[in-house]
């Protein structure tokens, strides 16, 4: 099995990422420049990371959308290829409009990092599936613009056909409807503000995050 | 000299410049003719207090810069310690006081931008940031906003750039009203073997500039900053800089691949005073000449003038010196990271930096004067009189101590910083292990990829230097030492950051001379190097100084991050062991400041001695595994290093009263060398005590869900953690 992270030159979660999926699943982990118009053969999971992509002065995540190796991700995705948007991955696929809806300011209009907890909405994702029974997982968030917002219709949609995958339990930036992360239709695009990327070992306050990869890898076979 | 540029330079226009009227009369003598104003500018700003430290150059030798693990003090970029295995870390923290009085979110932002930079520069990824900031009284109606600007700006520079920043101090004193301070301290990680220096190594090698172009922005910042305010600084704003924490990150990665490409012969960022200071030191520092033609510069804007681009200090820059037939390779680099860069000159072998713009020579200067020769002030000074101890049994008990702690814990400097930290990343790099809400005496980090840490703390009791230079300067020492020892780290080098007032004044003077003396007898004693730091001096306004703050940064190596150690790991049942002596000291304490409005008095005496044993002690205890939980006692004493303790842990707290007539020099006394340990094990913990011939005292006992001690007072947790986390929220928001 193997997993690819796109590096934008402004990515700064792109080795968290490797480390994570790494230290959670074994697997290799490509990475993959987003100059690039190809991604590795074979390849079982897309992480977009966090951080400022193209320094995200405009929305964030709306130059990286536009990025030559996104033609690559969204085929890959159209093919069933595991796409996971972290944080800053979450804002540039709403941008490519592989997710509904946007990310405004935080309500209260500040960056906030704080561990968070999130409770599994739905564990029958791909990306949830190694939850099992576990109902409230921990990460850290870091984001300035992490409060997500869709048309109140889409909202009632996405809660109807558990789009919802990850909901906050104290919500801390004005998502709607506590929501931290959703996946798309055909269930195999998550998008997450929180980081599982720094949770995936006890010493980091929490190692919830490894799941998540662990999940999202062997759904793959 | 008919070939240089000719506009006329006078005593006046060198006055405007920052130039005493004998530094001019000295250009004069040295080169023989009068300067341009190219020429004067580049006197002006590499003679500027900022980057010629000339007057603390002088004091600064006392202090020690050796060690063991020293791989290279301070003189370059940053400082280099051997941190084993073949790793080495780079770190250093600087000021970027009055550019972020003036304009608080691009000051604080391109401090920021400025320290990973001098820490990258030396060929080590930047891991962790803090900082020290010194806000004025709460009640001025600028703090609110001052507070506002400067930690969105920290945090928007270092989030963007993806450094996490794991640790600082914010405090508030009326003395800091017209002037704040912003210290920021960078951490960094090498290969020992791979450091990167400025020192140009030979002539007819090029120079090659790359990062974000020169614009307008900047022109004169280091002359500013070394210089007083009045009313018309807000005029100033033009000089302070705008910061692209984007691009810095793009310069980080490129730095770092063309390094890793060994292109690289020397290389210094464009910092203070921008292409004169990094073209004068690499060329000066290795003793050769350079060239430079401007017009080869990437500018931002059209028709700037020789001066300006010399002059300006926009951000985000660097200026290296390539192997020859590299210039290809670097290409490659810049192109990837989509950066600016264009080869601008050539290390020559005359001794002169020569500057052409439009086919003129605008400058030619010999190098020696302006770096070597740059004056050097021994400045009249008074050593202060140490203000008198305060005799513990003349304070006055509080009236109602449970109000008393509560103000305590809610008080400016006590109230927890949450409002703050919770704006920036802490956790990017997937490597801390300890920040600002772990509950913990040091900002924390893994190695990568090893079980070893590296812990960080910036420590400063202003209040204590004030009334004794040289006592506060050793405290500073002893306080950085003590927080790295209770996160369970082997204290290893240091970092310092000098504020003060204007040198001029024989006072301040005085201050700076005793607060390095002190500083010095600390580290020599703890064997605790100083390997970089920044002086920044004229933190004054309308004649008015800042407290003296010599601010440590330090940093400790812990061998394995499964024995770091934090204070929100008490347990319900532990037993609270109080190591040091007690004395009751509370001459310039929080105690008497915030519930008497009393500052005077001698600060706490530092016995070294104490220090290194009772330290020694207690990381031992850590590394046995004898403790649960350690907490330095530093601001209001036993009640304030208890009760943060009980917040961080959890679980409330019974303080053993004591049954003297009056407990306030017990419970808030600020004696130094001092440490709260809880344990499952007190018999334990008291025998070792004996047999290392450390004072321990069993002090209280960790359970329930009050903080109390009997018959003084008694506090619900859920009161005391309202007090503690309300005041700063309340004030912002």
């Amino acid at each position: 099995m193997k997993a690819a992270v796109v590096v934008y030159p402004g990515s700064n979660c792109d080795r968290d990422c490797k480390v994570a999926v790494e230290r959670a699943t074994g697997s290799a982990v490509d990475m993959v420049w987003h100059q690039e118009t190809a991604l590795p053969d074979r390849v079982d999971l897309i992480v977009l990371p966090g951080g400022f992509s193209y320094g995200d002065y405009l929305r964030c995540g709306a130059m990286a959308a536009l990025s030559p190796i996104m033609g690559a991700v969204r085929a890959a995705a159209d093919r069933g290829v595991a796409v996971l948007g972290i944080c800053n991955g979450f804002q540039i696929l709403c941008e490519a409009h592989m997710l509904p809806g946007a990310m405004l300011r935080n309500a209260g209009l500040k960056y906030v990092c704080k561990p968070v907890d999130l409770d599994v909405t739905n564990a029958q994702t791909r990306f949830t599936a190694a939850y099992g029974g576990k109902r409230t997982v921990r990460f850290t968030q870091g984001n300035g613009d992490g409060n997500y917002q869709a048309r109140p219709d889409e909202l009632d949609r996405l809660e109807g056909e558990g789009q919802v995958v990850f909901r906050y339990v104290d919500n801390p930036n004005g998502s709607a409807r506590d929501i931290a992360g959703i996946v798309n239709a055909k269930g195999n695009v998550l998008g997450l503000m929180p980081h599982p990327d720094r949770a995936f070992e006890p010493e980091l306050g929490s190692a919830d995050g490894a799941d998540l990869f662990r999940s999202a890898l062997s759904s793959a076979l | 000299m008919t070939a240089l540029a000719a506009e006329k330079t006078s005593a006046d226009l060198a006055a405007e410049f920052g130039l005493k009227p004998d530094e001019y009369a000295k250009i004069l003598a040295r080169l023989g003719r009068e300067p341009n104003l190219v020429e004067l500018g580049v006197f002006s700003v590499m003679w500027s207090e900022h980057c010629s430290y000339k007057s603390s150059r002088a004091h600064l030798r006392k202090l020690p810069v050796t060690g063991d693990r020293v791989i290279q003090g301070p003189g370059e970029n940053a400082g280099v310690v051997d941190i084993g295995d073949g790793q080495a870390c780079v770190f250093k923290m600087e000021s970027h006081n009055h550019p972020s009085f003036i304009e608080p979110y691009q000051g604080a932002a391109t401090g920021v931008g400025g320290i990973m930079r001098d820490v990258f520069t030396m060929g080590a990824r930047p891991v962790a940031l803090l900082n020290a900031l010194r806000f004025g009284d709460p009640s001025h109606p600028k703090t609110r906003r001052l507070v506002a600007g400067v930690v969105a700006g920290i945090g928007g520079y270092g989030n963007c750039v993806g450094v996490p920043t794991v640790g600082g101090e914010t405090q508030f004193h009326k003395g800091y009203d017209g002037n704040i301070l912003v210290n920021a301290m960078c951490v960094g990680l090498a290969d020992a073997d791979k450091i990167f220096y400025s020192a140009a190594p030979g002539p007819n090698l090029p120079v090659v500039y790359f990062g974000s172009k020169t614009g307008r922005d900047g022109i004169h910042g280091a002359t500013m900053a070394s210089t007083e305010f009045d009313e018309a600084s807000d005029a100033k704003r033009p000089t302070v800089q705008v910061g692209d924490p984007f691009a810095e990150k793009l310069l980080i990665e490129a730095t770092l691949e063309l390094m890793a490409s060994g292109a690289v012969e020397a290389i210094q960022d464009m910092g203070a005073a921008g292409l004169t200071s990094s073209s004068v030191e690499m060329a000066g520092k290795g003793g050769v000449g350079i060239e430079i033609d401007l017009d080869q510069v990437p500018q931002r804007e059209e028709g700037m003038s020789a001066y300006e681009m010399m002059l300006s200090e926009s951000q985000e820059r660097m200026l290296a010196i390539l192997k020859p037939g590299r210039e290809g390779d670097a290409h490659r680099i810049f192109e990837k990271w989509g950066l600016d860069a264009s080869v601008i000159g050539a290390t020559t072998s005359t001794g002169h930096i020569v500057l052409k713009h439009h086919g003129k020579v605008v400058c030619d200067l010999p190098l020696a004067p302006l770096s070597d020769d740059a004056p050097l002030y021994h400045r009249p000074y008074v050593r202060p009189q140490p203000d008198r101890r305060i005799d513990p049994g003349q304070v006055e008990a509080p009236k109602d101590w449970r109000a008393a702690v509560l103000k305590l814990m809610s008080c400016p400097d006590m109230a927890s910083k949450r409002w703050v930290w919770e704006q920036y990343d802490r956790h990017v790099m997937a490597d801390t292990v300890a920040d600002s809400s772990t509950g913990c005496d040091a900002g924390m980090v893994r190695v990568h990829g090893t079980k070893k840490a590296l812990a960080m703390t910036s420590d400063c009791t202003p209040r204590y230097v004030q009334a004794d230079p040289y006592m506060g300067g050793r405290q500073a020492v002893a306080e950085a030492w003590r927080n790295l020892t209770a996160a369970g780290a082997d204290p290893i080098a240091v970092t310092d950051n000098l504020n003060f007032g204007n040198p001029e004044r024989p006072e301040i003077m005085g201050q700076i001379v005793c607060a390095i003396e002190g500083m010095a007898d600390a580290c020599k004693a703890l064997d605790f190097p100083v390997v970089s730091g920044n002086v920044s001096l004229y933190n004054e306004t309308n004649g008015q100084a800042i407290p003296p703050t010599p601010t440590v940064g330090a940093v400790g190596l812990i061998p394995d991050y499964d024995l770091r150690m934090g204070y929100a790991s008490m347990q319900a049942g532990d037993v609270l062991v109080l190591i040091g002596e007690t004395h009751g000291e509370l001459g310039a304490s929080l105690y008497r400041r915030e519930l008497f409005g009393q500052e005077d008095g001698a600060p706490p005496p530092v016995d070294l001695d104490a220090e290194r044993r009772n330290g020694d002690f207690v990381r031992g205890l850590i590394r046995g595994r004898k403790v649960s939980a350690v907490h330095d006692l530093s601001d209001g004493g036993l009640v304030c290093a208890a009760a943060e303790m009980a917040l961080a842990s959890n679980v409330g707290v019974a303080l053993t009263a004591r049954s003297e007539h009056n407990a306030a020099p017990y419970m808030f006394g600020e004696d130094q060398a001092r440490y709260l340990v809880a344990t499952t094990d007190a018999d334990a913990v008291l025998a070792a005590a004996k047999a290392a011939h450390v004072h321990a005292i069993v002090c209280g006992e960790a359970y329930g869900d009050l903080f109390a001690s009997r018959e003084l007072f008694s506090i619900a947790m859920t009161d005391l953690r309202a007090a503690n986390e309300g005041w700063m929220p309340g004030f912002m928001n």
